[in-house]
């Protein structure tokens, strides 16, 4: 049975505001996730919270809705659970770059099979606009009304240096390209990172669906950039001010459940509970 | 009939291992043992301490008193003479004689440990000179040694093996030669030597988790806790499972959560600080209604306070952490026998309640080691709870499965990812039945109702509050967790004394089991709540809930030291 995009709708209407980009990211999630033919009931979505952490409850797969900076490590432990499940962490850059930013360097480093999605919008919508750490310098916003004037966090950056094994960028203004990028996230066997512009409407009068048609370029399609030259990458995007879309690098190590000595084959959701009476024995020897 | 020795020296001396040798080869010849180490945080140079008492039947604490001495350095003897009892002896460094003639009471025997030790060209070997020199104090051969040492060096080679058992005799026949005997020494064998386990609370939380198809731990490195963390990794591998060295605690519960959520029976082990960082996870796993299992080896807060000693301070945060109402289970295993049991129980009651549980331990029951009978399997008989098959699922036939359906007992049914047709969103938001954020007042009322009510009917057949004595005691001993070894020898004493003691101990602090302690309470005389924190948390649990507070007196202890016969006695002869 082919897996339709019909699937992956919930009875629940979105409370995002009309225009928020976060609308362009479900609608891509769904359709990667619906041209990968994997149906809802394998999908997990975790999610942070934030606008952008409602995701969970629009997108219909199984979901868990975390606390605020933990969408790491919960997905983390749903994939080592369940290798069968395709895990989608998901979040907002306040979530993640702000109060969960030390999950990220560590889900990069074990490269777990995972996907995660970032909703980049520059400043904290649900608690109504104040700076988040990827806000430009000079944005003024309720927490800064002078400007913000802490460096950015670089995730792109960040994630690459800390190990991660497939990092990308893209628009939630180009439904199309997202999810051509999101499917190869998820198909791709290790930590994905895919940071998404997905424009506040009604926080964030600066970096806006039209700023960032003006101000975006792609490496999609440039037959001189190698994804897999990780140098190339991070010049990249030091020479575009992390304004670059595409997949920005790519690379092959095994991932963080491989080598764990303990999983095999099935996942441990279905491993038989309980132990033998011959190897409880067995074990209590050992203190004799 | 009991006997304690005591080995004593710097950090890093093999104080350890010498205590464990000695441990677990009168284990092995059928006595009860029960061992206590002290030690401090740090890793080289400081005293350190490992205290062993031996016994005829079952003992549960290391005791008051010591019989037998050994230090390997000065501070061994300054720091522990006070402890001897009258007609005890000191083994010591000649240099250090002159230190134990402050107890002209105690008999002093010098023996050069690091010369014969050095003689064999090894100064680390001083501890197998001062073990064979205590066994020969004791009269045993040291032949009751040698399978413990092979079993002890076994990874270390051969020759490690020969050396020490070079140094042990070295010791043996120079006590031997001097004629040196304490008297009275050492019990008779008991009549049917028994075959014991030598192990600790740590290690026996491991195996009951393990036993109780425990398949995921996530933690960060803590004592007292990380033991159980060790013991977890190599289970694993060999049965099937996954232990993640998390970055923080924060990752730590939640990684237990997304396990949890995903299905397997999951929990993560931390100590006071750690447990403090836990609190906000705690109420998602709480609304959420995952099952996840937390193990706090409690050590003396607040903050990082006293890292290596013991205390029953986290009671209020385990009861009360976490803001916003929960339902929880906190469950208090008093022996390494119940660290085992209550460790698999706490599995099928997380699973049964789908509410978090916190099994309270703490430094002194998780690090001491003790004797004990071979571990009953039955206690580990898995119940996973309301779990959904996939033929009810598509029975249902729906997109969106009611996992937190709002039914009489509070308890809903719960799908697996997976699973076609169970899809749902567990999360912190309040929420309606299939997962979906809400914030209407009449949802609001019936979820949070709902998982109120599910601990209405607790129920376990293995967390017990525990009770000895007449039904209407003079005075009334109440604890929880380790300190019911003292607790149960103290009343026997205070009987023998002609007070008419009772003993509760409870096993369940919450849902607090007010039907059963409070008339127990009513019926005694007088109440002395026995425990390890400056505030009473536990006598602060017990006015909340029963009427009592004009008969209610505190026995405390907060110095870090595990509670002794005597404060309990003291505390008793002050009020009856
Ligand atoms: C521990 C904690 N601190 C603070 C909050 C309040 N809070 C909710 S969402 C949020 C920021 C969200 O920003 P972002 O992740 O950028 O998501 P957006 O709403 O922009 O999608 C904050 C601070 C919280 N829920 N939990
Ligand atoms: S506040 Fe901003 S981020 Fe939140 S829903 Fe509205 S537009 Fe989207």
């Amino acid at each position: 049975m082919a897996v339709v995009l019909e699937e992956f709708k919930t009875s629940v209407k979105p409370t995002w505001c009309p225009g928020c980009g976060d609308f362009g990211v479900m609608n891509a999630l769904g359709r990667a996730v619906a041209s990968l033919g994997i149906p809802g009931h394998e999908v997990v979505v975790v999610s942070g919270i934030g606008c952008s952490g409602k995701i969970s409850q629009h997108f219909g797969a199984y979901g868990i809705h975390t606390l605020h900076g933990r969408v790491l490590p919960t997905a983390t432990a749903v994939k080592v659970a369940n290798r069968s499940l395709t895990v989608i962490a998901a979040g907002g850059d306040g979530d993640g770059y702000g109060i969960g930013v030390g999950h990220l360097v560590h889900a990069a480093r074990r490269n777990v099979d995972i996907t995660y999605v970032v909703m980049d919008n520059h400043i904290y919508g649900l608690t109504t606009g104040q700076t988040s750490p990827t806000s430009d310098p000079g944005m003024a916003t309720k927490t800064h009304p002078r400007g913000a004037f802490e460096e950015p966090v670089h995730p792109l950056a960040l994630a690459i240096v800390s190990g991660a094994t497939f990092v990308a960028q893209g628009f939630s203004g180009d439904v199309n390209g997202l999810a051509r990028i999101l499917a190869e996230a998820i198909r791709h066997p290790g930590f994905a990172l895919v940071n998404v512009f997905s424009p506040c409407v009604t926080f964030n009068k600066v970096n806006t669906y039209a700023w960032y048609r003006e101000s975006l370029t792609s490496v999609d399609g440039d037959p001189d950039y190698d994804p897999s030259d990780r140098m190339a990458a991070l010049s990249r995007i030091e020479a575009t001010r992390g304004l670059v879309t595409g997949i920005l690098y790519r690379s092959r190590r095994p991932t963080f459940e491989s080598q764990l000595p303990g999983l095999g084959e099935k996942p441990l959701a279905v491993l038989p509970a309980g132990l033998s009476g011959e190897d409880l024995e067995d074990l209590l020897a050992e203190f004799e | 009939m009991d006997f304690t020795w005591k080995i004593g020296g710097a950090q890093g001396e093999g104080i350890d291992s010498a205590g464990e040798t000695f441990a677990l080869t009168l284990s092995r010849m059928g006595y009860h043992v029960f061992a206590h180490r002290h030690y401090q945080s740090l890793i080289k140079g400081g005293h350190t301490n490992y205290k062993v008492r031996v016994a005829d039947q079952p003992v549960r604490h290391h005791g008051d008193r010591l019989d037998l001495l050994v230090a390997l350095d000065g501070p061994s003897i300054t720091h522990n003479l006070a402890e001897l009892r009258p007609g005890g002896a000191v083994l010591c460094e000649p240099a250090h004689a002159a230190l134990a003639s402050a107890r002209p009471d105690v008999t002093c025997w010098p023996i050069s440990f690091g010369s014969v030790a050095s003689d064999l060209g090894s100064a680390i070997l001083k501890n197998a000179v001062a073990l064979g020199a205590s066994a020969a104090v004791l009269g045993l051969s040291p032949s009751s040694f040698t399978g413990v040492f092979r079993g002890q060096f076994a990874d270390k080679g051969e020759g490690v093996i020969t050396s020490n058992l070079e140094a042990f005799q070295r010791g043996h026949a120079y006590a031997s030669e001097q004629g040196w005997r304490l008297v009275p020494g050492l019990p008779a064998l008991p009549e049917l030597p028994r075959r014991h386990l030598f192990m600790s609370g740590n290690d026996a939380l491991a195996l009951g988790a393990l036993a109780a198809g425990c398949r995921f731990l996530a933690a960060y490195p803590i004592t007292p806790a990380t033991d159980i963390m060790y013991r977890l990794i190599r289970y694993f591998e060999r049965f099937g499972g996954a232990v993640v060295q998390a970055e923080d605690e924060l990752a730590a519960i939640n990684m237990a959560i997304g396990a949890a959520f995903a299905g397997v029976r999951a929990m993560t082990s931390t100590s006071g600080p750690g447990f403090s960082l836990m609190m906000e996870a705690l109420g998602l796993a709480g609304i959420a209604e995952i099952p996840v299992v937390i193990v706090d080896v409690q050590r003396g807060g607040p903050s990082t306070g006293l890292p290596t000693k013991t205390e029953q301070g986290d009671l209020n945060e385990m009861l009360y952490g976490s803001h916003g109402d929960i339902p929880r289970i906190v469950i208090a295993p008093a022996t390494v026998e119940d660290c085992f049991a209550y460790a698999a129980e706490a599995f099928n009651l997380a699973e049964r309640y789908q509410t978090p549980v916190i099994v309270a331990s703490d430094m002194y029951l998780g690090q001491s080691r003790a004797t004990v009978d071979p571990l009953s399997f039955q206690v580990a008989a898995v119940d996973r709870g309301w779990l959904v098959s996939n033929e009810e699922l598509a029975a249902v036939g729906t997109r969106e499965y009611p996992r937190y359906q709002v039914t009489a007992t509070g308890i809903s049914p719960r799908t697996i990812p997976g699973q076609p047709g169970g899809r749902y969103v567990a999360l912190g938001n309040e929420h309606d039945d299939r997962g979906y954020e809400i914030e209407d007042p009449p949802t609001r009322i019936a979820q949070v109702q709902k998982r109120a009510r599910k601990l209405d009917g607790f129920r376990s057949d293995v967390v017990k509050n525990r009770y000895v004595g007449p039904q209407d005691p003079d005075v009334l001993l109440v604890g929880w967790g380790s300190t019911y070894g003292p607790i149960r020898e103290a009343r026997e004493a205070l009987q023998a004394f002609g007070v008419r003691a009772g003993h509760l101990h409870l096993g369940l602090l919450s849902p607090f089991p007010a039907g059963e302690v409070c008339p127990r309470i009513a019926m005694a005389r007088r109440v002395v709540v026995v425990e390890q924190a400056i505030t009473g948390q536990l006598a602060g649990l017990l006015k909340r809930h029963c009427e009592a507070h004009d008969r209610i007196t505190s026995c405390l202890r907060y110095d870090g030291v595990p509670l002794l016969l005597e404060d309990i006695v003291r505390a008793v002869r002050e009020v009856a």
